[in-house]
């Protein structure tokens, strides 16, 4: 008995080895999102092509669809871009959210590169950003027929992230509308 | 030598914390005013105590990055739209998960990180008070048994008193 009291703390560091194990393949930048699950902040914001059109969460028009944060400035968002490019052309909805950026330069962008977006959102103040929790672009957003955001991913979205955490989810959203 | 070190030690920390403290106060109170002064310790309060999402290690206070910026701008502007630090903190905690506060709520993923050292200090006291317990019970059993038999008593007794031997 009293010897067996003796392994308590090998025990107990052995424990605390597998769980600090466990936690070094996390990335600390994956940080929770407390928005998965609710519905997509409301906003009334200009299109980034039209400014004298007001766009809103009405223009999501009940489609599953991606909204992609994205900005000149941000440097990762040209590695994802022809990924984007190539999801739109697969028919999957993609809008754009142009996150504190200007006006020109953000439409250049597009016309040199392609323009994924059905339309794009222009926040060049982020006041979308905050509601959103966006902390860094690229950010792409999974939002169902109803609104609600079903899955966040902070960073880039190429073939294999797509792969990995977007297709499936979206295949059975789109369904699932479809069978309504 | 010690007494030439010492005063320059003692300028050194000097000037260190007036580098470090003037340098947070530009950081923060250059740019921001408030219509009412009494919001301003409130508002270096909710800085100190808000999380960085970009930057992880460093509170609203410390970092210059873009969206500290703007959430200082936006801890600013709920500040003066009359909300108080708990409604403030829940509006940043529905945008950016709990993860901007820097001293987490008591829910079910962090009641053992609140508990742990209250834990750990009854489990050490309690560890504490039984050894020495045990020790003290050792020491009274200790004077109770003969450490010596009569038989051995007597040896030494003999060779205590014998007249000294092979001294010589």
């Amino acid at each position: 008995m009293n010897r067996l009291t003796l392994f308590i703390p090998f025990a107990l560091c052995l424990a605390l080895g597998t769980f600090l194990f466990f936690s070094l393949g996390k990335d600390p930048l994956d940080l929770p999102s407390a928005l998965v699950g609710e519905p997509f902040p409301d906003f009334a914001l200009e299109e980034l092509h039209q400014p004298e059109r007001q766009v809103s969460i009405d223009d999501f028009d009940s489609q599953v669809l991606l909204v992609n944060v994205w900005a000149t400035w941000c440097f990762a968002c040209r590695i994802e871009h022809p990924w984007l490019n190539s999801l739109a052309k697969d028919g999957v909805v993609i809008v754009g959210l142009n996150y504190k950026d200007h006006r020109k330069l953000a439409q250049d962008w597009l016309q040199e590169r392609g323009d994924p977006y059905q339309f794009s959102i222009f926040d060049p103040r982020g006041v979308l950003g905050i509601d959103l929790g966006v902390y860094g672009a690229p950010e792409t957003y999974l939002v169902d027929a109803e609104g609600i955001v079903r899955h966040r991913r902070v960073g880039v979205v190429d073939e294999r992230v797509w792969n990995e955490e977007f297709r499936d989810l979206y295949q059975q959203l789109v369904d699932e509308a479809n069978a309504e | 030598m010690q007494s030439s070190v010492r005063p320059s030690l003692g300028l050194l920390k000097q000037v260190g914390l007036f580098l470090l403290l003037s340098s947070t106060a530009m950081a923060v109170e250059d740019v921001v005013s408030f219509s009412d002064e009494s919001l301003r310790p409130r508002y270096q309060q909710l800085l100190q105590e808000l999380r960085c999402p970009k930057c992880q290690n460093q509170n609203l206070a410390d970092s210059n990055s873009a969206i500290s910026q703007d959430l200082r701008a936006e801890v600013q502007r709920l500040l003066e739209q009359d909300l108080s630090d708990t409604e403030i903190k829940d509006y940043l905690k529905n945008r950016y998960s709990e993860f901007i506060l820097y001293r987490p709520e008591v829910n079910r993923a962090t009641w053992f990180l609140w508990a742990a050292p209250v834990v750990l200090v009854v489990l050490g006291g309690l560890i504490v008070l039984r050894l020495s317990r045990a020790k003290k019970l050792g020491d009274s059993q200790e004077a109770d048994i003969p450490v010596r038999s009569a038989d051995q008593q007597q040896r030494l007794d003999k060779l205590l008193n014998s007249p000294k031997q092979g001294t010589d």
